[in-house]
Protein backbone atom coordinates (compact mmCIF):
# COMPACT_ATOMS: atom_id res chain seq x y z
CA UNK A 1 0.00 0.00 0.00
CA UNK A 2 1.37 3.37 -0.92
CA UNK A 3 0.94 6.12 1.61
CA UNK A 4 1.25 9.71 0.45
CA UNK A 5 3.28 11.09 3.36
CA UNK A 6 3.12 14.61 2.01
CA UNK A 7 -0.61 14.60 2.71
CA UNK A 8 0.29 14.85 6.40
CA UNK A 9 2.56 17.85 5.88
CA UNK A 10 -0.56 20.02 5.92
CA UNK A 11 -1.81 21.08 9.35
CA UNK A 12 -5.40 20.38 8.23
CA UNK A 13 -4.81 16.66 7.69
CA UNK A 14 -2.22 16.26 10.43
CA UNK A 15 -4.27 17.79 13.25
CA UNK A 16 -6.65 14.83 13.84
CA UNK A 17 -3.85 12.28 13.29
CA UNK A 18 -1.68 14.05 15.85
CA UNK A 19 -4.53 13.93 18.34
CA UNK A 20 -5.13 10.18 18.16
CA UNK A 21 -1.41 9.32 18.00
CA UNK A 22 -0.76 11.54 20.98
CA UNK A 23 -3.20 9.53 23.09
CA UNK A 24 -1.83 6.20 21.83
CA UNK A 25 1.78 7.09 22.56
CA UNK A 26 0.82 8.65 25.90
CA UNK A 27 -0.88 5.43 27.01
CA UNK A 28 2.09 3.35 25.80
CA UNK A 29 4.46 5.64 27.68
CA UNK A 30 2.47 5.20 30.90
CA UNK A 31 2.45 1.39 30.53
CA UNK A 32 6.16 1.22 29.73
CA UNK A 33 7.10 3.60 32.54
CA UNK A 34 5.05 1.49 34.98
CA UNK A 35 6.72 -1.73 33.87
CA UNK A 36 10.14 -0.06 33.77
CA UNK A 37 9.78 1.27 37.30
CA UNK A 38 8.80 -2.17 38.59
CA UNK A 39 11.94 -3.61 37.01
CA UNK A 40 14.02 -0.67 38.22
CA UNK A 41 12.84 -0.53 41.83
CA UNK A 42 11.97 -4.17 42.67
CA UNK A 43 13.56 -6.64 40.26
CA UNK A 44 16.96 -5.08 39.53
CA UNK A 45 19.52 -6.06 42.19
CA UNK A 46 21.18 -3.60 44.54
CA UNK A 47 24.53 -2.42 43.21
CA UNK A 48 27.54 -3.86 45.04
CA UNK A 49 29.44 -0.57 45.29
CA UNK A 50 26.79 2.15 45.02
CA UNK A 51 23.95 0.55 46.98
CA UNK A 52 20.45 1.63 46.04
CA UNK A 53 21.56 5.13 45.02
CA UNK A 54 22.41 3.88 41.53
CA UNK A 55 18.69 3.34 40.81
CA UNK A 56 18.43 6.96 39.67
CA UNK A 57 20.22 5.73 36.52
CA UNK A 58 16.80 4.52 35.26
CA UNK A 59 15.66 8.13 34.94
CA UNK A 60 19.02 9.76 34.38
CA UNK A 61 20.33 7.82 31.38
CA UNK A 62 17.09 7.88 29.31
CA UNK A 63 16.77 11.65 29.94
CA UNK A 64 20.37 12.28 28.88
CA UNK A 65 19.93 10.18 25.73
CA UNK A 66 16.68 11.94 24.84
CA UNK A 67 18.27 15.37 25.40
CA UNK A 68 20.90 14.63 22.75
CA UNK A 69 18.57 12.83 20.37
CA UNK A 70 15.85 15.50 20.46
CA UNK A 71 18.35 18.17 19.39
CA UNK A 72 19.21 16.13 16.31
CA UNK A 73 15.54 15.48 15.51
CA UNK A 74 14.82 19.18 15.98
CA UNK A 75 17.67 20.06 13.60
CA UNK A 76 16.29 17.51 11.12
CA UNK A 77 12.83 19.09 11.16
CA UNK A 78 14.50 22.51 10.88
CA UNK A 79 16.33 21.37 7.75
CA UNK A 80 12.99 20.20 6.30
CA UNK A 81 11.40 23.53 7.24
CA UNK A 82 14.14 25.51 5.45
CA UNK A 83 14.44 23.16 2.51
CA UNK A 84 10.79 22.48 1.70
CA UNK A 85 9.33 25.56 3.39
CA UNK A 86 6.70 23.36 5.09
CA UNK A 87 4.93 24.97 8.00
CA UNK A 88 4.36 21.73 9.88
CA UNK A 89 8.08 20.88 9.96
CA UNK A 90 8.81 24.16 11.69
CA UNK A 91 5.95 23.51 14.11
CA UNK A 92 7.46 20.11 14.95
CA UNK A 93 10.83 21.77 15.61
CA UNK A 94 9.11 24.36 17.79
CA UNK A 95 7.26 21.65 19.73
CA UNK A 96 10.44 19.62 20.31
CA UNK A 97 12.53 22.41 21.86
CA UNK A 98 10.83 22.64 25.30
CA UNK A 99 10.82 18.85 25.75
CA UNK A 100 14.51 18.73 24.82
CA UNK A 101 15.29 21.43 27.36
CA UNK A 102 13.24 19.52 29.96
CA UNK A 103 15.17 16.31 29.28
CA UNK A 104 18.52 18.11 29.57
CA UNK A 105 17.37 19.70 32.85
CA UNK A 106 16.19 16.32 34.21
CA UNK A 107 19.51 14.73 33.23
CA UNK A 108 21.44 17.46 35.08
CA UNK A 109 19.13 17.41 38.10
CA UNK A 110 19.16 13.65 38.57
CA UNK A 111 22.90 13.64 37.84
CA UNK A 112 23.43 16.04 40.74
CA UNK A 113 21.41 13.81 43.09
CA UNK A 114 23.28 10.75 41.89
CA UNK A 115 26.62 12.48 42.21
CA UNK A 116 26.08 13.47 45.83
CA UNK A 117 26.13 9.94 47.37
CA UNK A 118 28.54 8.37 44.85
CA UNK A 119 31.03 11.14 44.01
CA UNK A 120 30.49 13.15 47.19
CA UNK A 121 29.49 16.29 45.31
CA UNK A 122 26.42 17.65 43.55
CA UNK A 123 28.39 19.10 40.71
CA UNK A 124 31.69 18.16 39.13
CA UNK A 125 32.93 19.61 35.85
CA UNK A 126 32.67 16.20 34.28
CA UNK A 127 32.75 16.21 30.48
CA UNK A 128 29.25 14.81 30.09
CA UNK A 129 27.72 17.13 32.68
CA UNK A 130 29.38 20.18 31.14
CA UNK A 131 28.31 19.34 27.61
CA UNK A 132 24.75 18.61 28.78
CA UNK A 133 24.73 22.02 30.48
CA UNK A 134 25.80 23.69 27.23
CA UNK A 135 23.17 21.65 25.38
CA UNK A 136 20.56 23.03 27.81
CA UNK A 137 21.76 26.57 26.99
CA UNK A 138 21.42 25.81 23.26
CA UNK A 139 17.81 24.65 23.78
CA UNK A 140 17.02 27.74 25.86
CA UNK A 141 18.54 29.89 23.11
CA UNK A 142 16.17 28.39 20.53
CA UNK A 143 13.17 28.86 22.85
CA UNK A 144 14.18 32.45 23.65
CA UNK A 145 14.74 33.37 20.00
CA UNK A 146 11.29 31.96 19.18
CA UNK A 147 9.75 34.09 21.93
CA UNK A 148 11.58 37.24 20.82
CA UNK A 149 10.39 37.31 17.20
CA UNK A 150 6.87 38.57 16.62
CA UNK A 151 6.09 37.04 13.22
CA UNK A 152 5.76 33.24 13.60
CA UNK A 153 6.91 32.47 10.04
CA UNK A 154 10.06 34.55 10.51
CA UNK A 155 10.61 32.93 13.92
CA UNK A 156 10.27 29.50 12.25
CA UNK A 157 13.09 30.15 9.83
CA UNK A 158 15.35 32.03 12.27
CA UNK A 159 15.04 29.18 14.80
CA UNK A 160 15.71 26.66 12.03
CA UNK A 161 18.98 28.39 11.11
CA UNK A 162 19.97 28.54 14.79
CA UNK A 163 19.13 24.86 15.34
CA UNK A 164 21.22 23.83 12.33
CA UNK A 165 24.19 25.96 13.41
CA UNK A 166 23.83 24.45 16.88
CA UNK A 167 23.65 20.91 15.49
CA UNK A 168 26.97 21.42 13.67
CA UNK A 169 28.42 22.76 16.90
CA UNK A 170 27.13 20.08 19.28
CA UNK A 171 29.78 17.47 18.38
CA UNK A 172 32.52 20.12 18.41
CA UNK A 173 31.39 21.29 21.85
CA UNK A 174 31.18 17.70 23.07
CA UNK A 175 34.70 16.79 21.99
CA UNK A 176 36.25 20.07 23.10
CA UNK A 177 34.72 19.68 26.56
CA UNK A 178 35.89 16.09 26.78
CA UNK A 179 39.39 17.12 25.77
CA UNK A 180 39.41 19.99 28.25
CA UNK A 181 38.20 17.66 30.98
CA UNK A 182 40.90 15.04 30.45
CA UNK A 183 43.54 17.78 30.56
CA UNK A 184 42.28 19.24 33.80
CA UNK A 185 41.33 16.30 35.95
CA UNK A 186 42.19 12.66 36.04
CA UNK A 187 39.71 9.88 35.58
CA UNK A 188 39.02 9.73 39.32
CA UNK A 189 35.32 10.12 38.69
CA UNK A 190 34.46 7.92 35.80
CA UNK A 191 32.03 5.14 35.29
CA UNK A 192 34.10 3.28 32.72
CA UNK A 193 35.72 1.23 35.47
CA UNK A 194 32.38 0.24 36.96
CA UNK A 195 31.55 -3.47 37.06
CA UNK A 196 29.50 -4.97 34.29
CA UNK A 197 25.84 -4.20 34.42
CA UNK A 198 23.37 -6.89 35.45
CA UNK A 199 20.95 -8.02 32.75
CA UNK A 200 17.91 -6.75 34.65
CA UNK A 201 19.51 -3.31 35.09
CA UNK A 202 20.07 -3.05 31.35
CA UNK A 203 16.50 -4.21 30.70
CA UNK A 204 15.20 -1.56 33.11
CA UNK A 205 17.16 1.17 31.34
CA UNK A 206 15.95 0.04 27.92
CA UNK A 207 12.28 -0.09 29.01
CA UNK A 208 12.57 3.35 30.58
CA UNK A 209 14.21 4.67 27.41
CA UNK A 210 11.33 3.33 25.34
CA UNK A 211 8.96 5.07 27.79
CA UNK A 212 10.88 8.32 27.37
CA UNK A 213 10.58 7.99 23.57
CA UNK A 214 6.82 7.44 23.75
CA UNK A 215 6.39 10.25 26.27
CA UNK A 216 8.33 12.63 24.01
CA UNK A 217 6.29 11.69 20.93
CA UNK A 218 3.02 12.03 22.84
CA UNK A 219 3.87 15.41 24.35
CA UNK A 220 5.30 16.80 21.12
CA UNK A 221 2.23 15.79 19.12
CA UNK A 222 -0.05 17.36 21.73
CA UNK A 223 2.05 20.52 21.61
CA UNK A 224 1.93 20.55 17.81
CA UNK A 225 -1.86 20.44 18.07
CA UNK A 226 -1.78 23.43 20.40
CA UNK A 227 0.53 25.30 18.05
CA UNK A 228 -1.75 24.56 15.09
CA UNK A 229 -4.77 25.85 17.03
CA UNK A 230 -2.85 28.97 18.04
CA UNK A 231 -1.59 29.77 14.55
CA UNK A 232 -4.63 28.76 12.52
CA UNK A 233 -7.23 30.38 14.74
CA UNK A 234 -9.70 31.98 12.44
CA UNK A 235 -9.15 29.33 9.77
CA UNK A 236 -12.43 27.83 8.59
CA UNK A 237 -11.43 24.17 8.89
CA UNK A 238 -10.45 24.59 12.53
CA UNK A 239 -13.69 26.33 13.50
CA UNK A 240 -15.82 23.69 11.80
CA UNK A 241 -13.79 20.96 13.57
CA UNK A 242 -14.37 22.58 16.95
CA UNK A 243 -18.08 23.08 16.18
CA UNK A 244 -18.25 19.39 15.28
CA UNK A 245 -16.69 18.45 18.63
CA UNK A 246 -19.04 20.73 20.51
CA UNK A 247 -22.08 19.27 18.73
CA UNK A 248 -21.10 15.73 19.65
CA UNK B 1 26.30 64.62 6.40
CA UNK B 2 23.38 63.76 4.19
CA UNK B 3 21.45 60.54 4.56
CA UNK B 4 22.75 58.85 1.44
CA UNK B 5 26.29 59.82 2.28
CA UNK B 6 25.97 58.36 5.76
CA UNK B 7 24.47 55.13 4.60
CA UNK B 8 27.25 54.30 2.19
CA UNK B 9 29.99 56.29 3.94
CA UNK B 10 30.80 58.16 0.77
CA UNK B 11 31.44 54.99 -1.24
CA UNK B 12 28.87 54.20 -3.91
CA UNK B 13 26.87 51.06 -3.30
CA UNK B 14 28.29 47.94 -4.99
CA UNK B 15 27.19 47.45 -8.55
CA UNK B 16 26.44 51.13 -8.98
CA UNK B 17 29.63 51.70 -10.96
CA UNK B 18 30.34 48.36 -12.61
CA UNK B 19 28.00 46.33 -14.74
CA UNK B 20 27.00 43.14 -12.98
CA UNK B 21 26.74 40.87 -16.00
CA UNK B 22 29.82 38.73 -15.42
CA UNK B 23 29.59 36.10 -18.15
CA UNK B 24 33.02 34.56 -17.70
CA UNK B 25 34.23 32.93 -14.50
CA UNK B 26 37.00 35.50 -14.20
CA UNK B 27 34.55 38.35 -14.21
CA UNK B 28 32.40 36.69 -11.56
CA UNK B 29 35.41 36.08 -9.36
CA UNK B 30 36.54 39.68 -9.71
CA UNK B 31 33.10 40.87 -8.78
CA UNK B 32 33.11 38.68 -5.63
CA UNK B 33 36.46 40.08 -4.53
CA UNK B 34 35.33 43.59 -5.37
CA UNK B 35 32.24 43.06 -3.21
CA UNK B 36 34.28 41.76 -0.26
CA UNK B 37 36.66 44.70 -0.63
CA UNK B 38 33.85 47.20 -0.90
CA UNK B 39 32.11 45.98 2.26
CA UNK B 40 35.42 45.79 4.12
CA UNK B 41 36.50 49.30 3.18
CA UNK B 42 33.07 50.75 3.86
CA UNK B 43 32.66 49.19 7.31
CA UNK B 44 36.17 50.15 8.37
CA UNK B 45 35.53 53.71 7.23
CA UNK B 46 32.26 53.83 9.18
CA UNK B 47 33.99 52.39 12.26
CA UNK B 48 36.85 54.87 12.05
CA UNK B 49 34.40 57.75 11.92
CA UNK B 50 33.40 56.92 15.48
CA UNK B 51 36.78 56.26 17.00
CA UNK B 52 35.36 56.97 20.45
CA UNK B 53 33.17 53.88 20.23
CA UNK B 54 36.13 51.72 19.23
CA UNK B 55 38.13 53.12 22.14
CA UNK B 56 35.34 52.42 24.61
CA UNK B 57 35.10 48.81 23.45
CA UNK B 58 38.82 48.29 23.95
CA UNK B 59 38.56 50.03 27.33
CA UNK B 60 35.82 47.58 28.30
CA UNK B 61 38.27 44.74 27.74
CA UNK B 62 40.93 46.47 29.85
CA UNK B 63 38.51 47.16 32.70
CA UNK B 64 37.01 43.66 32.84
CA UNK B 65 40.50 42.15 32.92
CA UNK B 66 41.56 44.57 35.65
CA UNK B 67 38.61 43.67 37.89
CA UNK B 68 39.57 40.03 38.45
CA UNK B 69 42.64 40.67 40.65
CA UNK B 70 40.42 42.84 42.87
CA UNK B 71 37.94 40.00 43.16
CA UNK B 72 40.52 37.29 43.85
CA UNK B 73 44.00 38.03 45.07
CA UNK B 74 47.08 40.03 44.04
CA UNK B 75 49.33 37.02 44.58
CA UNK B 76 51.38 36.20 41.50
CA UNK B 77 50.64 32.47 41.61
CA UNK B 78 46.87 32.99 41.71
CA UNK B 79 47.01 35.59 38.94
CA UNK B 80 49.18 33.41 36.70
CA UNK B 81 46.73 30.52 37.21
CA UNK B 82 43.56 32.43 36.36
CA UNK B 83 45.22 34.81 33.86
CA UNK B 84 44.74 32.79 30.64
CA UNK B 85 41.08 32.15 31.46
CA UNK B 86 40.39 35.76 32.43
CA UNK B 87 42.10 37.23 29.37
CA UNK B 88 40.15 34.88 27.11
CA UNK B 89 36.77 35.20 28.82
CA UNK B 90 37.05 38.97 28.67
CA UNK B 91 37.86 38.71 24.95
CA UNK B 92 34.61 36.75 24.49
CA UNK B 93 32.64 39.44 26.30
CA UNK B 94 34.34 42.25 24.36
CA UNK B 95 33.50 40.50 21.09
CA UNK B 96 29.90 40.06 22.22
CA UNK B 97 29.62 43.74 23.15
CA UNK B 98 30.78 44.91 19.73
CA UNK B 99 28.49 42.55 17.78
CA UNK B 100 25.58 44.97 17.95
CA UNK B 101 27.63 47.25 15.68
CA UNK B 102 27.89 44.60 12.97
CA UNK B 103 24.38 44.73 11.45
CA UNK B 104 22.03 46.60 13.79
CA UNK B 105 22.66 50.22 12.77
CA UNK B 106 22.70 49.29 9.06
CA UNK B 107 19.45 47.40 9.63
CA UNK B 108 17.74 50.32 11.32
CA UNK B 109 18.66 52.99 8.77
CA UNK B 110 17.85 50.75 5.79
CA UNK B 111 21.40 50.39 4.48
CA UNK B 112 21.30 46.65 4.97
CA UNK B 113 18.30 46.35 2.71
CA UNK B 114 20.08 48.37 0.00
CA UNK B 115 23.12 46.12 0.37
CA UNK B 116 20.96 43.02 0.04
CA UNK B 117 19.33 44.44 -3.10
CA UNK B 118 22.64 45.08 -4.85
CA UNK B 119 23.55 42.78 -7.76
CA UNK B 120 26.72 41.68 -6.00
CA UNK B 121 26.50 38.40 -4.02
CA UNK B 122 25.24 39.06 -0.51
CA UNK B 123 27.54 36.41 0.92
CA UNK B 124 30.61 38.28 -0.31
CA UNK B 125 29.35 41.57 1.12
CA UNK B 126 28.61 39.88 4.45
CA UNK B 127 32.07 38.32 4.52
CA UNK B 128 33.60 41.75 4.01
CA UNK B 129 31.54 43.15 6.88
CA UNK B 130 32.61 40.33 9.21
CA UNK B 131 36.26 40.85 8.24
CA UNK B 132 35.90 44.55 9.04
CA UNK B 133 34.34 43.67 12.40
CA UNK B 134 37.30 41.47 13.26
CA UNK B 135 39.83 44.11 12.20
CA UNK B 136 38.15 46.77 14.37
CA UNK B 137 37.09 44.61 17.35
CA UNK B 138 39.03 41.32 17.54
CA UNK B 139 42.46 42.39 16.36
CA UNK B 140 42.78 45.35 18.80
CA UNK B 141 41.91 43.00 21.68
CA UNK B 142 44.49 40.47 20.48
CA UNK B 143 47.14 43.19 20.27
CA UNK B 144 46.19 44.61 23.67
CA UNK B 145 46.14 41.26 25.50
CA UNK B 146 49.93 40.75 25.92
CA UNK B 147 50.14 44.11 27.69
CA UNK B 148 47.42 43.05 30.12
CA UNK B 149 49.03 39.61 30.45
CA UNK B 150 52.01 41.30 32.08
CA UNK B 151 49.65 42.31 34.90
CA UNK B 152 48.93 38.62 35.38
CA UNK B 153 52.57 37.67 35.83
CA UNK B 154 52.75 35.79 32.52
CA UNK B 155 56.20 35.39 30.92
CA UNK B 156 57.18 36.61 27.46
CA UNK B 157 56.77 33.24 25.62
CA UNK B 158 53.37 32.78 27.23
CA UNK B 159 52.37 36.27 26.12
CA UNK B 160 53.36 35.35 22.57
CA UNK B 161 51.14 32.27 22.68
CA UNK B 162 48.33 34.38 24.13
CA UNK B 163 48.52 36.78 21.20
CA UNK B 164 48.71 34.03 18.59
CA UNK B 165 45.76 32.18 20.14
CA UNK B 166 43.71 35.40 20.15
CA UNK B 167 44.66 36.23 16.55
CA UNK B 168 43.45 32.75 15.53
CA UNK B 169 40.44 32.66 17.84
CA UNK B 170 38.86 36.12 17.63
CA UNK B 171 37.94 35.75 13.92
CA UNK B 172 35.93 32.65 14.90
CA UNK B 173 34.18 34.76 17.53
CA UNK B 174 33.34 37.42 14.91
CA UNK B 175 32.04 34.76 12.51
CA UNK B 176 29.87 32.86 15.01
CA UNK B 177 28.75 36.13 16.55
CA UNK B 178 27.62 37.35 13.13
CA UNK B 179 25.12 34.48 12.97
CA UNK B 180 23.64 35.55 16.30
CA UNK B 181 23.68 39.23 15.36
CA UNK B 182 21.85 38.49 12.10
CA UNK B 183 19.28 36.21 13.77
CA UNK B 184 18.40 38.74 16.49
CA UNK B 185 17.82 41.63 14.05
CA UNK B 186 14.37 42.99 14.74
CA UNK B 187 13.88 40.64 17.73
CA UNK B 188 12.95 41.83 21.19
CA UNK B 189 15.49 41.87 24.02
CA UNK B 190 18.49 42.27 21.68
CA UNK B 191 21.63 42.28 23.82
CA UNK B 192 20.90 39.61 26.41
CA UNK B 193 19.25 37.37 23.81
CA UNK B 194 22.36 37.67 21.65
CA UNK B 195 24.48 36.60 24.64
CA UNK B 196 22.29 33.55 25.21
CA UNK B 197 22.54 32.51 21.55
CA UNK B 198 26.22 33.17 21.02
CA UNK B 199 28.09 32.42 24.26
CA UNK B 200 27.37 28.63 24.29
CA UNK B 201 28.68 28.46 20.71
CA UNK B 202 31.86 30.23 21.84
CA UNK B 203 32.67 27.48 24.37
CA UNK B 204 35.06 25.42 22.16
CA UNK B 205 36.99 28.55 21.14
CA UNK B 206 37.39 29.47 24.80
CA UNK B 207 38.54 25.97 25.72
CA UNK B 208 41.17 25.77 23.00
CA UNK B 209 42.27 29.42 23.30
CA UNK B 210 42.72 29.47 27.06
CA UNK B 211 44.06 25.89 26.83
CA UNK B 212 46.83 27.01 24.48
CA UNK B 213 47.96 29.72 26.92
CA UNK B 214 47.75 27.27 29.82
CA UNK B 215 49.88 24.75 27.93
CA UNK B 216 52.51 27.42 27.21
CA UNK B 217 52.48 28.37 30.89
CA UNK B 218 53.00 24.74 31.89
CA UNK B 219 55.96 24.56 29.52
CA UNK B 220 54.47 22.11 27.03
CA UNK B 221 53.78 22.71 23.36
CA UNK B 222 50.67 24.74 22.59
CA UNK B 223 50.59 23.47 19.02
CA UNK B 224 47.66 21.02 19.49
CA UNK B 225 45.37 23.76 20.75
CA UNK B 226 46.60 26.29 18.18
CA UNK B 227 46.15 23.74 15.37
CA UNK B 228 42.59 23.05 16.51
CA UNK B 229 41.88 26.79 16.65
CA UNK B 230 43.24 27.11 13.12
CA UNK B 231 41.09 24.20 11.95
CA UNK B 232 38.06 25.76 13.62
CA UNK B 233 38.82 29.06 11.87
CA UNK B 234 38.98 27.39 8.46
CA UNK B 235 35.73 25.52 9.10
CA UNK B 236 33.99 28.69 10.28
CA UNK B 237 35.33 30.69 7.30
CA UNK B 238 33.79 28.20 4.90
CA UNK B 239 30.51 27.43 6.65
CA UNK B 240 29.43 30.51 8.57
CA UNK B 241 28.89 32.99 5.68
CA UNK B 242 26.11 30.69 4.38
CA UNK B 243 24.33 30.77 7.74
CA UNK B 244 24.76 34.54 8.12
CA UNK B 245 23.43 35.19 4.62
CA UNK B 246 20.41 32.97 5.26
CA UNK B 247 19.77 34.70 8.59
CA UNK B 248 20.01 38.16 7.01
CA UNK B 249 17.57 37.22 4.26
CA UNK B 250 15.13 36.04 6.95
CA UNK B 251 15.52 39.29 8.90
CA UNK B 252 15.01 41.43 5.79
CA UNK B 253 12.01 39.45 4.59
Amino acid sequence: MLINWFRFSSPVSFYPVAGSWSYAFGATAALLAGAGLVVALYIAPTDATQGDAYRIIFIHVPAAWMAMLIYLVMAGWSAFALGFNTRLSAMMAQALAPTGALMAAIALWTGAFWGRPTWGTYWAWDARMTSTLILLFLYLGVVALRAAIEDPRRADRACAVLALVGAVNVPIIYFSVQWWNTLHQGSSISLTGAPKMAMTMLAGILIMTAAAWCYTIAVVLARVQAIIVERERGAGWLESLIDLRAAR
Amino acid sequence: MSGSERSSAGIPLPGADASADGDSAGNARDSVFAAVGWALARDIRVALRSKGELGVQLLFYVIVVSLFPLATSPSREVLATIGPGVLWTAALLASLLSLSRLFASDFHDGTLEQIALSPRPLMALVSGKIAAHWLTAGLPVALMAPLLGVQYALDAPVLGTLMVSLVLGTPILSLLGAVGAALTLGARGGGSLLALLVLPLYAPVLIFGAGAVDAARAGVSAMPQLSLLGAGLLLALVAVPFAVTAALRIALD
